[in-house]
């Protein structure tokens, strides 16, 4: 049987993947393991806006409240619980609830684009808000203090199942973070080649049609939704692993305009596009923030104003259809079908 | 001789119409369609057909009077509601998926009720019926119009559908693209009920089947093609208040 | 009784801040259906040229306020306009995610230019009694700002050529240039009228909030809630918007504190948007401007 390059090619990828995860934490020192596994956190949350805009047509300013509702949903959870393995599942259930929320609310009431773009954004700022404000000792959650602006510290590091007492080094912390990354993105490649992934991209094609068709677009979407939600808390659960801290700043607007620059740099339609660009992109914020010269926001506005100017299909892509042409040798129509590479 | 349940309409309307502030686009429609008919809709410009039609489809709110299809009311329902009830519904201006290729777009009309291997088989038969197998792998966005409508045509052939709604599938084809569609739109007859919107007389003609003249919101005349652009009526409708000159 | 005089006069604040604020944005939204998200930095310039031109240049205070932040950030923003905006005509969300990296580099290029401090222009007026109130005197110059503004533009668009042909390109326009008016030019002053008003409006909001290169940031999310929930009309929308929320947001302020106001006042944006999809003026108030 012909092999398949569309689905061999992210096998393979994710298997080179796994090993480098496997392996790299032998080989490399902390500083740059934990500067790593930053770069996986964001990759995920990169992951979760490239499956709900890229694939789903959904272009939610608010990804980040998913994000931080995720991260304070661990913290208060572990600092309550004690062990790790309950706040894991309330950091992705809590977001995946408040988007189906959110969804509900404005699939169902026929909103889109720019006004679900305002509604995202009205609720990040709420919560950013809200949390900033709760700075006093009456505002905590069982014996979890909120903290305000400044935040929750010493968050406890996840644990092996239901063993509070075998904490994770920061080695295997690295190793779980990376697997987690792999094992969404295959899951999500899988989902986008099933029927329901094909009915999600026919809808962002042209949502009249898919419902002429006698798809329920609003129930995808918001299953959509809510998926990306629930990534995005998973990333935010790891976030607070990372740093053993959260602050209201996870809600905040910078936070939320990153995500979007990754997946346009990276390219709307492909999953592995905007986790690339991510690592690029943060590795270059870095980069950047280590001197004092040029204004490492100002770099990320330029980004997102050449990508969406002169390359508004990202990066992926454009290289992609170069790539094809020169091997090809004929001009190509754009690849009719997404690929979840 | 007993008396014959007569059998049920497969749609029918009692008093559809729609009114935009004081303009009443439609009036009062009493429309009855059986199965297996080919009915076009016809007549001039602003005589309401094409309001009437998007009534059937759900895409515009009857303002007064009912719609049943196979006895469940359907006035008032939203298009992807009146299309799960198995009406496929081709729109004015060609709506199909431009990003994917044709293979594609007949793949994913055919996936909502058949099984995944039955809708591949499905999709290619109907690529094949529409005559564009080559195109297969192209973006449907790359066609040129009378291919995209055939695309459209091809994706509501391949959701199998009780009741078929056609606005104005002939616009904008030459006349060789015109006999294929005609002929396309025959075959979709063959398996559903088809109701077609259109101006294109000879069109009409290639379709037969019976005839609606639409005039000033309201139903002038019905009958056979022949039977209807005889009909002064309907010829004044068209033509305007002037002597009919025979040719 | 001098209480409810305050507290009146606090909503009337509010409503006033939130208009100036959104003006500018409306203008562009309005006219040329552009998100602007660069409107909060466009602001922020207004606030930079108010300060820098009083303190480094010496120029008179309400020259610098009223004549100098305007004209400077008006002229910016038609150069915004033919530079970027006119490349993205019809694509409201590419032109959104533009404007927000135009807004990201002007941020940065502030705190380049200027650090992250805060810099400050004293308030020009004294304060004023109201029975055993203290009110701040330059919070009635706001007001009185805010209206004029109002009425400028009704008459703008009501009395002049320009306001015509704008409000016939508004509703068509293709018809508009069929008919003689250029569409590039009205654009171009649109822009350069909303720009403007967002100058004006920073710099006449300095000296009761200071200027920081992160200040757009506070505002534009109140400005684009205050336009999206008014509609497409430039003044009645804004004006019924900035009017609705303010006063949710001061009632909830005055029962609690600010930051419930804030979130009030996001509530009701999400709560309308969800009713009126198309804004105030999208049902109601149909064939104002």
């Amino acid at each position: 049987m012909p092999v398949d390059t569309r689905t061999l090619l992210p096998v393979l990828g994710c298997v080179m993947a796994a090993v480098l995860v496997a392996v790299l934490p032998q080989w490399l020192d902390l500083f740059t393991l934990l500067s790593l596994t930053i770069y996986l956190v964001m990759a995920l949350l990169a992951l979760s806006l490239a499956f709900i805009w890229g694939f789903g047509g959904i272009l939610c300013f608010g990804q980040a409240a998913f994000f931080g509702l995720g991260a304070y949903a661990y913290a208060i959870g572990v600092l309550n619980i004690g062990d790790s393995t309950w706040p894991v599942v309330l950091a992705i259930a809590v977001p995946a609830l408040v988007a189906a929320a959110m969804g509900y609310f404005m699939f169902y009431g026929g909103i889109s684009d720019v006004y679900l773009g305002v509604i995202t954004l009205a609720v990040t700022l709420i919560l950013f808000n809200v949390m900033n404000s709760t700075s006093g000792s009456e505002y905590q959650i069982g014996s979890a203090l909120l903290g305000g602006f400044n935040g929750i510290p010493a968050i406890p590091t996840l644990n092996v199942p239901f063993n509070p007492d075998h904490v994770l080094e920061p080695e295997t912390l690295f190793q779980v973070i990376g697997a987690t990354l792999i094992l969404c993105y295959l899951g999500l490649c899988g989902l986008l080649a099933s029927r329901f992934g094909k009915v999600v991209v026919a809808i962002r094609e042209n949502e009249q049609r898919a419902g002429l068709l006698g798809y329920d677009t609003r129930l995808h979407k918001l299953i959509v939704f809510s998926l990306g939600g629930g990534i995005a808390g998973l990333a935010g659960c790891l976030f607070a692993n990372w740093g053993a801290f959260v602050s209201p700043g996870v809600f905040g607007l910078a936070q939320s305009a990153q995500i979007i620059i990754w997946v346009i740099v990276g390219g709307r339609g492909t999953l592995f596009g905007p986790i690339l660009a991510c690592v690029g992109i943060q590795a270059l914020m870095a980069r950047l923030g280590e001197q004092q010269h040029v204004d490492s926001g100002f770099v990320l506005g330029l980004i997102l104003l050449t990508f969406v100017m002169l390359l508004p299909r990202g990066l992926l892509p454009a290289l992609s259809t170069l790539a094809t042409r020169v091997v090809k040798r004929r001009p190509q129509a754009t690849p009719a079908q997404e690929r979840a590479l | 001789m007993s008396q014959l349940e007569s059998p049920m309409n497969l749609l029918e309307t009692q008093g559809l119409g729609v009114s935009f502030g004081g303009v009443h686009a439609v009036k009062a429609v009493d429309f009855t369609l059986q199965s297996g008919e080919l009915r076009c809709l016809i007549g001039p410009n602003g005589a309401g057909k094409s309001t009437f039609f998007k009534m059937l489809s759900g895409q515009l709110k009857p303002t007064r009077g009912l719609c049943h299809f196979k006895g469940q009311r359907i006035s008032g329902l939203a298009p992807h509601q009146v299309a799960r009830l198995g009406i496929g519904i081709k729109t004015q201006a060609p709506s199909v998926f431009d990003g994917l290729d044709v293979l594609e777009n007949l793949r994913l009309a055919a996936s909502r009720l058949q099984a995944p291997g039955e809708a591949r088989d499905t999709a290619e038969q109907t690529l094949e019926r529409i005559g564009l197998t080559e195109l297969r792998s192209r973006p449907v966005g790359d066609l040129a119009h009378g291919q995209r409508q055939w695309v459209e045509l091809g994706m509501i052939l391949a959701s199998r559908p009780t009741l078929v709604l056609l606005d104005e599938p002939a616009a904008g084809m030459t006349y060789q693209e015109v006999r294929k569609t005609a002929a396309l739109i025959k075959e979709i007859n063959a398996q559903s009920t088809v109701v077609v919107v259109e101006h294109d007389m000879e069109f009409i003609r290639l379709i037969a089947g019976t005839v609606t003249v639409f005039n000033q919101g309201a139903v002038l005349a019905q009958g056979s093609f022949a039977q209807v652009t005889q009909d002064p009526a309907v010829r004044e409708a068209y033509l305007g208040k002037q002597e009919i000159k025979h040719a | 009784m001098d209480w409810a005089a305050i507290f009146s006069l606090q909503i009337v604040s509010a409503i006033a801040t939130l208009v100036l604020l959104s003006i500018g944005l409306a203008v562009v939204f309005g006219m040329m259906k552009i998100i602007n998200l660069a409107h909060g930095e466009f602001m922020m310039l207004g606030g930079y040229v108010a300060v820098l031109a009083t303190h480094n240049l010496h120029v008179p205070i309400w020259i610098s306020i009223l004549v100098l932040a305007p004209l400077s950030v008006g002229l910016f923003g038609m150069l915004v306009e033919r530079l970027l905006v006119r490349h993205l005509y019809g694509r409201m969300v590419d032109t959104m995610l533009a404007t927000w990296g135009l807004s990201l580099a002007l941020t940065g290029t502030a705190t380049m230019l200027f650090g992250n401090t805060t810099v400050g222009i004293s308030s020009p007026l004294p304060g004023i009694s109201i029975g055993a109130y203290q009110t701040s005197g330059y919070g009635l110059f706001v007001i009185a700002v805010a209206v004029v503004v109002l009425l400028g533009m009704w008459a703008l668009l009501r009395f002049t050529h320009f306001g015509l042909c704008a409000r016939a390109t508004m509703q068509n326009a293709k018809m508009a240039a069929a008919l003689g008016a250029n569409p590039g030019r009205i654009y171009s002053l649109t822009s350069g009228l909303g720009a403007a008003l967002a100058g004006l409006g920073g710099a006449v909001l300095a000296p009761l909030t200071g200027v920081i290169p992160t200040l757009g940031a506070s505002y534009i999310a109140k400005a684009f809630i205050t336009v999206i929930g008014g509609g497409s009309a430039v003044i009645t929308g804004t004006l019924t918007a900035a009017s609705g929320f303010g006063l949710i947001s001061q009632v909830v302020t005055f029962f609690s504190t600010p930051v419930f106001g804030e979130v009030a006042l996001l509530l009701a944006a999400i709560v309308l948007i969800r009713v009126l999809p198309q804004g105030i003026t999208g049902r109601f108030f149909r064939r104002a401007f």
